[in-house]
């Protein structure tokens, strides 16, 4: 393959969670039965008038201005027309020439460096309806639930330069609009979304090569996925001599590769013009001021306080502030414990790796500061051991029982009564002959056996330093 | 600025239309003749004239986030061509 430079530019949706739509009352909340949240409004009958959602306004600046934008002195609506099932109107109220923000950026780390990613813009605009199509294939269902919900739409720069870095560009996305509590931002509802534009150029070319755009990539992985195959899709054709169609394509996850959608390229005449039913919006200088004081400290900031006031280390700050509710519980913790680092450790190794094999988000487990630091203070006490620890702490995830209740209840107090764990080891020592043997003999690896046997003798409740010890005693080279 | 008929028959595909060759000569001349009295507007001067995207001299109309009531299925249906299960039912888009 010839050397060629990536250049992508991500167009990121995100839904704002206002309670009501952005242009009538009906409400947002997700999962209701399909079709009971409209209204003439945003079913597009004639005669009706919207009315600009002032909470929508709000938090559409309030993440313009948490991704750097400026913010416009006057912002309009423009209706972008199509013709499509899961539009009513056969027009989205979005906007063209005058956005709520424009020229913002966000820094992003990949293997260690720091890059800054241009925002070209962001706006605001109504989210359309839900198309299914039924077995037979010869209908569709629309759910017009969703028509009207508030969307902002982010448009990076072509600034991204391989799917690793477009994929930390929209998990910062996703935790800052977190942060700023504006959105849900849940991939698998759709709250959080994704579009790409990809194009290869040769390596110091200036102009940027025909792209592709890239929809249906439903997940960070898949974002990242999508285009690393787009991306040697691309190389391929330029390879062979051939020219790249500029078109829009489809991520197929099942099938692992980008297929062409035909026919969707000659609706891209949106004859975009100022919407007639909404007023134009000026925002002066004290409402910008008011929405920029109610920014929260905000990941990057976050990290870098994480790291300087608890001396976390870089990775351990990154992961951790990914995420609000993971840092948030990590504030939590610290109000039980002082051991900022044993923190950092039990929620990127215990907490994060079962939350990944069962798939759940941090706010399904019932797990509370309080709950992880005390069990840190019992670690440190003497009271259980790390590996007592790991089961008390599944049981936490479990139950939402405080760590001292659980031991308690489970009769899980570390044995740290050396008269008690001699008995134990006297007894290991006597029924392992040939282990004892080895060892004596210089096979390190068979006191780990006999630990091991002390270990599990105890329930896992010996102290593991007082069985070395004794051990090691009892059993002189 | 004048159109030719493929003009009409981009703006009337772009609309769902579908035109037969005698209303396409006949729009075609419609809206040229349209376009070319709206050229006039061109002979003012409006070098000092915000562009005008709206009559009405209000802006910032808002309203509260409150959730109002929705219809009823029965009447969001009503205008429905055709329903399954509480939805509107329409000819297959494939992606």
């Amino acid at each position: 393959m010839s050397n060629y430079e990536t250049v992508i530019g991500l167009e990121v949706h995100v839904e704002l969670h206002t309670k009501s739509k952005i242009f009538c009352g009906c409400s947002t909340a997700f999962g209701a039965p399909a079709n009971t949240h409209t209204c003439p409004v945003c079913l597009g009958h004639p005669g009706v008038l919207p009315v600009l959602n002032r909470q929508a306004v709000d938090y559409a600046m309030k993440a313009a201005l948490a991704i750097n934008c400026k913010i416009g002195d006057v912002s309009k609506f423009d209706r972008k027309n199509y013709f499509y099932p899961d539009s009513p109107k056969a027009y989205q109220i979005s906007q063209f020439d005058q956005p709520i923000g424009e020229h913002g950026w966000v820094d992003i780390e990949v293997n260690g460096t720091t890059k800054r990613i241009g925002i070209t813009r962001l706006h605001l605009e109504e989210d359309a309806g839900k198309l299914t199509h039924t077995s037979g294939g010869y209908d569709s269902l629309v759910d017009f639930n969703r028509v009207g919900t508030p969307l902002i739409e982010i448009v990076s720069e072509p600034d991204i330069s391989s799917p690793e870095e477009a994929r930390a560009y929209l998990e910062k996305i996703r935790a800052i609009m977190q942060y700023c509590d504006v959105s849900d931002v849940k991939m698998e509802e759709g709250s959080l979304r994704c579009d790409a534009n990809i194009s290869l150029r040769p390596a110091g070319q200036k102009e940027f090569g025909t792209r592709a755009e890239l929809k249906n990539m439903n997940s960070f992985r898949g974002v990242q996925k999508g285009l690393e195959y787009e991306q040697y899709r691309q190389a391929e054709i330029l390879d062979d001599g051939d020219k790249v169609i500029q078109e829009t394509r489809r991520w197929d996850e099942a099938q692992g590769k980008t297929l062409s959608m035909r026919g969707k390229e000659e609706s891209h005449d949106y004859r975009y013009f100022p919407d007639p039913d909404l007023v134009t919006l000026h925002i002066d200088q004290a409402w910008k001021d008011r929405i920029q004081a109610s920014i929260p400290e905000l990941p990057d900031a976050r990290k870098a306080r994480y790291t300087s006031e608890y001396g976390l280390p870089e990775y351990d700050a990154g992961v951790i502030t990914s995420s609000k509710p993971l840092a948030d519980l990590f504030e939590e913790s610290l109000t039980y414990t002082s051991d900022a680092k044993s923190v950092a450790n039990w929620m990127q190794g215990e907490l994060l790796g079962y939350l990944n094999a069962n798939n759940l988000e941090l706010a399904a487990v019932p797990l509370t500061g309080q709950a992880l630091g005390e069990l840190i203070g019992l670690i440190e006490k003497g009271t259980i051991s790390n590996k007592i620890a790991k089961t008390v702490f599944k049981e936490m995830l479990q139950s939402g029982k405080l760590p001292q209740q659980i031991v308690e209840d489970q009769g899980l107090t570390q044995i740290s009564d050396e008269g008690a764990i001699k008995g134990i080891v006297e007894a290991v020592i006597a029924a392992n002959p040939q282990s004892v043997e080895d060892y004596q003999a210089g096979k390190d690896k068979a006191i780990g056996f006999l630990v091991g046997q002390v270990m599990k003798q105890s329930k896992g409740k010996a102290n593991p330093g007082m069985v070395n010890k004794l051990l090691a005693e009892l059993l002189p080279r | 600025m004048s159109i030719n008929i493929n003009d009409v028959e981009h703006v009337a595909k772009l609309a769902r239309l579908d035109l037969s060759e005698q209303e396409k000569e006949m729009f075609t001349a419609q809206l040229s003749a349209i376009l070319k009295y709206a050229e006039k507007l061109k002979e003012l001067d409006t070098d000092d004239v915000e562009p005008t995207t709206h009559v009405l001299h209000l802006s910032n109309v808002m309203r509260e986030d409150e959730v109002h009531e929705s219809l009823p299925i029965e009447k969001v249906l009503r205008n429905a061509p055709d329903e399954e299960d509480g939805q509107f039912k329409v000819p297959a888009v494939l992606e």
